[in-house]
């Protein structure tokens, strides 16, 4: 048998049919659910008559909407409101398990999903959300999809699909102190493209990556999608199964050893063949900041904004131009000369304990900068928020001058009450700094959490290694 | 899902890279329950000078005249000539619904995001993958000739602008299929259910965690 990667093996795991142009039908063991994208689906199954093919693969809970405060008096935008219910019944109606708005596990989908252990290594895992690339970090095979497809899902537990090529991303050398998972995607990113991974699936290996804790692989993996890749993926280790362990959704007892033991197997095979190979130094990468409106535009906190005069391609020197414009930067500008207006710690991307502990350990005793108007963390679920509050997290923050939120997408864009003004600038945990995407008009840097408390300390962004006496 | 065979349109030039369905439409819209409706809400925020909410009507608000499909000339354009990695972002097929609704059925580009580009074929829009070169070539043509039409063959699997050669793409045989016969995968799936149940047997045995 030739040697396989991950990717490799998972597809031949889960494949039904094959038809001889390479269409094949795979099979899906987990879909997670939230309000946007599964509406129209449920509707379109009603419409045509048919029923749901397995209720216990699906998993739902409603994220992008919900309000950061008052949950407990509703959702007082009435469209958003009428979205969330809208799950609710479709959920009650077709008999599908769900973390409602006011259940304590409620979260972000991708947060929720391997919290509960309803995302486990080797499955494939799908939702209406390109973001679903995080779950890759188990060794699952982990994208997103359209609402035609989270119908389809619903319908017949397959998808219709071609496979992917193959790429591996090695992640070499040893993270330098105060550079995280984030900063490692950001520069992945800045370096491939934002169209780098198009028809790829993305294993990630290397030192690195196999010295990140299973959250950071998450991070990692979350932004996989940002790079333009199918999905990313990290082999299975001790960390994944110790993470895995004791989860509401996980096996047990002999079902456990079993799955232990076949997971042993979700690893590339020595000699395995990938069609490309990106390999990234991490011991000279700095923490990271986008300055521009793609998250392809980032540069080192050390560095400067870019000028559109010295890019000689020149469709992507009038998206520089366009973007500087967008942004109201000036080119040369240091990055450290960059004062956000709001901070906003939070989203499946950055909204774990890890962050949280992270970002609390930045703002120690110190005291959100008065230029600073709005600084808030929002938990990726309700789970991290009280795992946060026992820790004592929350104090931290609120002491310096945090809000301290409920859990859910909340500005990562802004389709609940949580948004930047026209004009407003942010530093933000999130991964997309595109137009518009935390509020109209607003503009987005993306960083590290522990980036985002720095500048929210500081008052601009600063290196979080120096120990600035700002910070 | 409606046929697509033949297309004679007006094509529109947006000559950016990166356009993400964040711009393409924007979340406030994504709130709706409904699949259609989305078409004025197209590009919204490149397209109006105000702020759109859903639920308003848009035929009072202030359109940004600097917005290519603002201008007369491209008034009823089917085919969006576009920039790499269109369709960028979210998974939301909020995006092609909103492209359908509008009029587009065709898209250019030399490169489309992965999600977009799936999302596209079950809703009956055509993007289609052009080399930088030729691309450039019809951004020119389009730019220098108003009303500057394409007729694209989806059977033939050519692009002819009106005075010159037809230009060859490429398209995946089965979604080729699938669009000329306005088929909808979910029918297609069912076919194979003895396969899926068969599937599944074999799992629970190998793999019986997973159920
Ligand atoms: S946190 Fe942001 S990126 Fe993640 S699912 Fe929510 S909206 Fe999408």
């Amino acid at each position: 048998m030739s040697a396989k990667t991950l990717y490799d093996k998972i597809w031949d795991a889960h494949m039904v049919r094959c038809s001889e142009d390479g269409t094949a039908l795979i099979y899906i063991d987990r879909h997670l659910v939230h309000e946007v994208t599964s509406p129209q689906a449920f509707g379109g199954l009603r419409l045509a008559g048919r029923v749901l093919w397995r209720q216990s693969a699906n998993l739902a809970v409603p994220d992008h909407n919900v309000p950061t405060t008052h949950r407990d008096q509703g959702i007082s935008d009435p469209v958003s409101r009428i979205q969330v219910e809208t799950l609710d019944q479709n959920c009650e109606e077709f008999g599908i398990q769900e973390f409602s708005m006011l259940d304590p596990r409620q979260g972000i989908v991708h947060i929720v999903g391997p919290e509960q252990g309803a995302t486990l290594p080797g499955m494939t895992v799908v939702c209406g959300d390109s973001h679903t690339s995080t779950h890759g970090a188990f060794g699952a095979l982990a994208f997103g999809i359209g609402t035609s497809e989270v119908e389809h899902v619903l319908a017949t537990q397959c998808l219709i699909q071609r496979k992917s090529k193959n790429m591996r991303v090695c992640v070499e050398g040893v993270l330098p102190m105060g550079v995280t998972a984030k900063d490692i995607a950001l520069a992945i990113i800045g370096r491939m493209g934002t169209a780098g991974g198009t028809g790829y699936v993305i294993e990630f290996a290397g030192s690195v990556v196999e010295s990140l804790s299973v959250e950071g692989r998450m991070s990692l993996c979350n932004m996989t999608i940002e790079a333009g890749a199918r999905a990313g993926m990290v082999a299975v280790d001790q960390k994944t199964i110790d993470y895995v362990q004791g989860r509401p959704f996980s096996p047990t007892d002999d079902q456990w050893d079993q799955a232990v033991l076949a997971w042993a197997d979700l690893h590339s095979d020595s000699g395995a063949v990938f069609d490309a190979e990106f390999v990234l130094n991490a011991t000279d990468v700095e923490p990271q900041v986008t300055w521009g409106t793609s998250p392809e535009m980032v540069v080192p906190i050390s560095g400067k904004v870019p000028d559109p005069d010295e890019e000689t391609d020149s469709v992507k020197q009038s998206a520089m131009k366009k973007a500087l414009d967008y942004m109201d930067l000036e080119p040369g500008t240091a990055v450290v000369d960059i004062k956000p207006d709001k901070v906003f710690i939070g989203s499946c991307t950055n909204g774990r304990i890890e962050d949280l502990r992270e970002a609390a350990a930045v703002v120690g005793h110190s005291q959100v900068a008065a230029n600073i108007k709005l600084a808030m963390v929002v938990p990726g679920s309700g789970l991290v928020k009280r795992q946060a509050e026992q820790e004592g997290l929350d104090k931290i923050f609120l002491g310096a001058g945090f809000e301290w939120r409920d859990p859910g997408c909340s500005m990562c864009l802004a389709m609940n009450a949580d948004r930047l003004e026209p004009g407003e600038r942010c530093a933000s945990t999130s991964n997309r700094n595109f137009e518009g995407r935390q509020g109209q008009g607003g503009r987005t840097h993306l960083v590290s959490p522990a980036m985002a408390a720095a500048a929210a300390i500081a008052g601009h962004f600063v290196d979080v290694r120096n120990g600035d006496d700002d910070i | 899902m409606e046929k697509f065979e033949k297309l004679n349109g007006i094509v529109v030039p947006l000559d950016r890279s990166n356009v993400d369905t964040d711009a393409i439409i924007p979340k406030q819209f994504l709130k709706s329950v409904e699949r259609t409706g989305f078409g004025p809400n197209l590009f919204d925020e490149w397209r109006y000078l105000d702020h759109g909410e859903p639920g308003q009507d848009n035929s009072d608000r202030p359109l940004n005249p600097e917005f290519i499909l603002n201008h007369d000339r491209y008034h009823g354009a089917q085919i969006l000539l576009a920039r790499d990695n269109f369709g960028c972002g979210s998974s939301r097929e909020h995006a092609p619904w909103a492209l359908v609704d509008y009029g587009i059925k065709v898209i250019i580009a030399p490169s489309f995001a992965d999600i977009f580009f799936n999302n596209c074929f079950k809703n009956g829009l055509l993007p289609i993958v052009m080399e930088q070169a030729v691309l450039d070539g019809l951004f020119q043509q389009t730019a220098d000739t108003d009303g500057y039409r394409l007729l694209v063959d989806l059977e033939a699997q050519t692009i002819s602008p009106p005075d010159g050669e037809p230009i060859a793409f490429e398209v995946d045989s089965f979604r080729k299929h699938c669009l000329l016969n306005g088929l909808d995968d979910i029918s297609l799936t069912l076919e194979h259910v003895d396969d899926i149940r068969a599937y599944e047997q074999r799992r629970k045995q190998e793999a019986p965690w997973l159920f």
